[in-house]
């Protein structure tokens, strides 16, 4: 349904068109415009799946009493790390170019709900985030020996840790968007934290053999937990004496990234700019 | 409030904001009536800009009062933002998306918004609808940007500089535009330094020069008051040129008849253009 089908323009009706159904348009929007920028969907797609193939492939002896191989903790973690690229750097990062264009406050001139811009950019985020889990999932089965869960539980805790991952981590993205003074500088101020967040949380680095005071600044983030949980799916329940509390901590995960989506919520709704910094 | 302000679209009393140590708006007021096209005239830097962003209700105001459309636009609703149209100076639209998926789209943003098709071929983008914006023209842009200003049908429309770039042909086409836009009641704000645009579009303008509103009115009486002076010009014997700025030219002329037996070599008398009004006004007459 859209409102170009009304009859006459200055019709009777003075309704503003709701956030819900808007934001679904807002969606379908940004789907069609980062389908059509050939570049950056191969590059955002291929960027955890080659990273995924060298670190498996570097890394691939079986892991001592874990019954599990290098290789096989290397899937959940680029799922995670995949779900926070396709979230936290693209949001990051586009909606910092988008300020810098001065489309968002095009958007601000208009009488557009902001929370269907939000919705917007979750659609985007929940489409690609989905699309680069996939991959990723196929890549692990095929070539590194990852199986796909069998009981409903396993695909619950994935859904949920998903969910949960991908709404917190896209938050923080346009939480951090409104850091960079420009577009320019936005891709050093997004991908630095991301990467140093890659290493802290067992994506790269098996968090085994991470010094213990990195692992807790890295606990303190939503990366750490979704690696987390993704290896509780995916991986036997052998591998559970790899974790440093011995077990996959559910409910911890689940706690930490839902403090993160509020949070992130509340730290968005009080620093989102429409303008760049010193436009007035 | 006195009982006018319901027929005022845009009204501001001793608008002021500062940048630091500029007085960027020192003191403006204005009163644009509902249904009328008015010109805010101004040399680069006169305060022209931030005082339209804040009619937009884009920029905080340092002092004074504003009203647009009856309601503060530093406090502006979602239905308030529905009736007024705004072009910016300098935009941007997504680069991916045709022009007819962008005009479409902005249109579900309005509670009555015009016909996208019908707008898009108001502004002269019919045969580009199907294209990509990023393949457009600048001329062509920035005819997008008038048409995701109108497409909600405002009740007025705010343009900034909207013809900065475009060629003599195209800004004639946008002047029928603007024109054709006033004949449907829409009320027009808009700035300008080009004097000819200001004096082809604008029902009254105002002259904006450092922060302050430097004259007012229609352009003929702009033209009236500020050009009561003439220059006489004449020929001295000895074949030097002389010329005489004066009120009473008649007078001059009178007395050039007494000395010299009939024609007077050389002889003009001249009014001040339009153009050299807003050239005193703003400060620019040496740049002549």
């Amino acid at each position: 349904m859209t409102t170009t089908d009304l009859p006459a323009r200055r019709a009777t009706s003075e309704r503003l068109p709701g956030a819900w159904s808007l934001g679904l348009h807002q969606g379908a929007l940004e789907l069609r415009q980062f389908f059509r920028q050939r570049e950056q969907v191969v590059f955002t797609f291929a960027f955890p799946i080659v990273i995924l193939f060298l670190f498996a492939s570097i890394f691939s002896d079986d892991v001592e009493g874990a019954g599990i191989t290098a290789s096989q903790l290397y899937v959940p973690a680029m799922i995670a790390a995949g779900i926070m690229s396709t979230s936290f750097q693209s949001l990051g990062l586009s909606i910092a170019i988008e300020r810098d264009e001065k489309v968002l406050r095009r958007l601000r001139g208009t009488p557009m709900p902001p929370s269907a811009y939000f919705l917007g950019k979750i659609w985007l985020v929940l489409v690609t985030g989905a699309l680069e889990t996939v991959a990723l999932l196929v890549v692990g089965t095929v070539f590194y020996d990852i199986e796909l869960p069998a009981d409903a539980a396993d695909w619950l805790t994935f859904g949920w840790v998903f969910l949960l991952g991908l709404t917190g981590c896209a938050l923080l993205g346009i939480a951090i968007s409104s850091v960079p003074k420009s577009a320019r500088s936005a891709s050093s101020v997004v991908v630095l934290p991301f990467l140093v967040l890659q290493f802290i949380s067992g994506v790269y680095i098996a968090i085994d053999t991470l010094p213990g005071w990195m692992l807790n600044i890295g606990a303190l983030f939503p990366l750490k937990w979704m690696c987390q949980g993704l290896r509780g799916v995916f991986l036997p329940e052998s591998a559970k004496i790899l974790e440093s509390a011995g077990s996959w901590e559910y409910g911890r995960t689940a706690l930490v990234l839902g403090a993160w989506c509020i949070g992130g919520l509340l730290l968005c709704l009080g620093t989102f700019r429409w303008k760049s910094r010193g436009e007035g | 409030m006195t009982a006018t302000t319901g027929e005022l679209a845009v009204r501001t009393r001793g608008l002021r904001k500062r940048y630091g140590q500029l007085d960027a708006v020192a003191g403006v007021d204005l009163s644009i009536r509902s249904g009328e096209v008015f010109g805010l005239l101004g040399p680069n830097g006169a305060g022209k800009s931030t005082t339209v962003e804040i009619l937009q209700g884009h920029r905080a105001r340092d002092a004074g009062e504003v009203e647009v459309l009856g309601e503060d636009p530093a406090t502006a609703t979602r239905s308030w933002r529905g009736k007024v149209g705004i072009v910016w100076q300098d935009e941007s639209a997504p680069g991916e998306l045709t022009v007819r998926e962008t005009v479409r789209h902005f249109s579900r943003y309005y509670p009555n918004p015009r016909q996208p098709d019908e707008v898009i071929e108001l502004v002269g983008l019919a045969e580009k609808a199907g294209s990509r914006i990023k393949a457009l023209s600048g001329g062509q842009r920035r005819r997008l940007d008038v048409a995701l200003g109108v497409i909600g049908g405002p009740e007025l429309l705010l343009l900034d500089e909207p013809t900065t770039g475009f060629d003599p042909g195209a800004r004639r086409q946008f002047w029928s535009l603007i024109r054709q836009l006033a004949a449907e009641g829409t009320t027009i704000l808009l700035t300008t330094h080009y004097l000819e645009e200001a004096e082809a579009l604008a029902d009254r303008l105002a002259v904006i020069a450092g922060g302050r509103i430097a004259a007012e009115g229609t352009p003929a009486h702009l033209r009236e008051s500020y050009s009561g002076e003439a220059t006489v010009e004449w020929t001295e014997p000895d074949g030097s040129p002389r010329s005489e700025r004066t009120t009473t030219p008649t007078r001059t002329v009178a007395g050039l008849m007494r000395r010299y037996d009939g024609e007077i070599p050389g002889l003009r008398i001249s009014r001040p253009t339009l153009e050299d009004v807003y050239l005193r006004l703003t400060g620019q007459e040496s740049a002549r």
